[in-house]
């Protein structure tokens, strides 16, 4: 029998939920990129206070700001959409979606808090 | 009247080497379906236009389709929400196409197949015996997957699928969970063949959107992400205990 089967180029754009999906796959390019800065400043902290310091002032240049709040950003999403699918993933449990949602959300949310006032303090 | 212009995707494998569209006006009324839009052409307008229906009424789970790009039971869909934008209506996604929009459903049938998707007992059990007994609460564990009415639509939602048609798929794998999460059932052991395989349950990647899409409130990305950690139990247990018939 003669059938025809659709092209899949281009499958991403052709519909919202997919684009949404992609972006938080794509999220992962930033995280990486992120986490090898830091390591970057690390490497840089081991040659020294000068080597650190140049480190620390290169974080403050306008692209090095655009980068760290697009990643932030991404990070936030990737978080959400991580929290939003865990009922999925989890053991049959005797509370609702709902909860187990926001319950891994209000403990992201604490946590952040706490880390950010320990770095305050 | 009101009208609404209805686009379909038009192949006839006799004469055509791709697809092309067909746009017809339609008349209609609040409550006329989108199902009934198309057999409103293929009674008035053009009667070599084919699609799959039966019950109306979305329990046969044959009439699915892209409607406007999103894959929905044409019964249950109604052209008021489409008017006065218009209508594109193409067969479901990610399957071959046989003629209009009739799908090819062989590969899923072939996949839903390979799960043993009946009960399969520890031991023969005679009539005589009388009914399984089941707890409510047994029964809530495979309830919502016995739903699965095999529209195909959580196929046509995955990515996955499309890009990959070797995947087993959502609908398939949430049949599998729907017999393995009964209490009556003992072929756990030979349906983990299928989970753990390279087109198994890893095939996914959580795009989620077939069970956004699915009409019968199925979920069967809970039921393959359900079976990614049984899968990955099964790989890590086989070191402490010998795995059942194989």
């Amino acid at each position: 029998m003669k059938t025809y089967t659709r092209p899949m180029a281009g499958w991403w754009h052709r519909n919202p939920y997919y684009l949404w999906y992609l972006l938080r796959e794509l999220s992962c390019i930033f995280i990486t990129a992120y986490a090898l800065v830091l390591l970057w400043g690390l490497v840089r902290l081991g040659q020294g206070r000068a080597s650190y310091e140049a480190w620390l002032a290169g974080l403050s240049s306008p692209a090095a700001i655009v980068f760290h709040v697009v990643t932030l950003l991404l990070v936030v999403y990737h978080a959400w959409t991580w929290f939003k699918i865990m009922p999925k993933t989890l053991p049959r449990v005797p509370v609702s979606d709902r909860t187990i949602v926001a319950c891994g959300v209000s403990a992201v949310i604490a946590v952040s808090v706490l880390l950010v006032w320990a770095a305050a303090v | 009247m009101k009208t609404l212009a209805i686009e379909c995707l038009r192949y006839h494998p006799e004469t055509d080497q791709a697809p092309h569209y067909q746009t017809y006006e339609v008349p209609f009324t609040d409550e006329m379906s989108v199902l009934q839009g198309l057999q409103y052409i293929k009674d008035h307008l053009d009667g070599s236009l084919t699609f799959r229906w039966s019950c109306r009424m979305a329990i046969c789970g044959s009439c699915g389709g892209m409607l406007n790009g999103v894959p929905r039971l044409s019964c249950e869909s109604f052209l008021r929400d489409y008017h006065p934008g218009g209508l594109r209506v193409e067969p479901l996604n990610h399957f071959p196409i046989q003629r209009d929009l009739a799908i090819d459903q062989s590969d899923f049938l072939r996949k839903l197949e390979s799960v043993k998707p009946y009960l399969i007992p520890e031991a023969p059990r005679p009539l005589s015996e009388g009914t399984y007994l089941q707890t409510p609460q047994q029964m809530d564990e495979y309830y919502q997957y016995s739903k699965c009415i095999n529209c195909l639509l959580c196929y046509a939602a995955c990515p996955q699928y499309g890009l990959n048609p070797e995947f087993t798929g959502p609908g398939a794998l949430a049949l599998l969970q729907r017999y393995n999460a009964d209490s009556r059932d003992a072929g756990k052991a030979e349906r983990m063949k299928v989970v753990n395989a390279e087109d198994g349950v890893w095939g996914c990647t959580l795009v989620g959107y077939c069970s956004e899409v699915c009409p019968k409130a199925v979920d069967p990305a809970r039921a393959v992400n359900q079976n990614k950690i049984e899968s990955t139990k099964d790989y890590f247990l086989r070191f402490l205990a010998p795995r059942r018939g194989r």
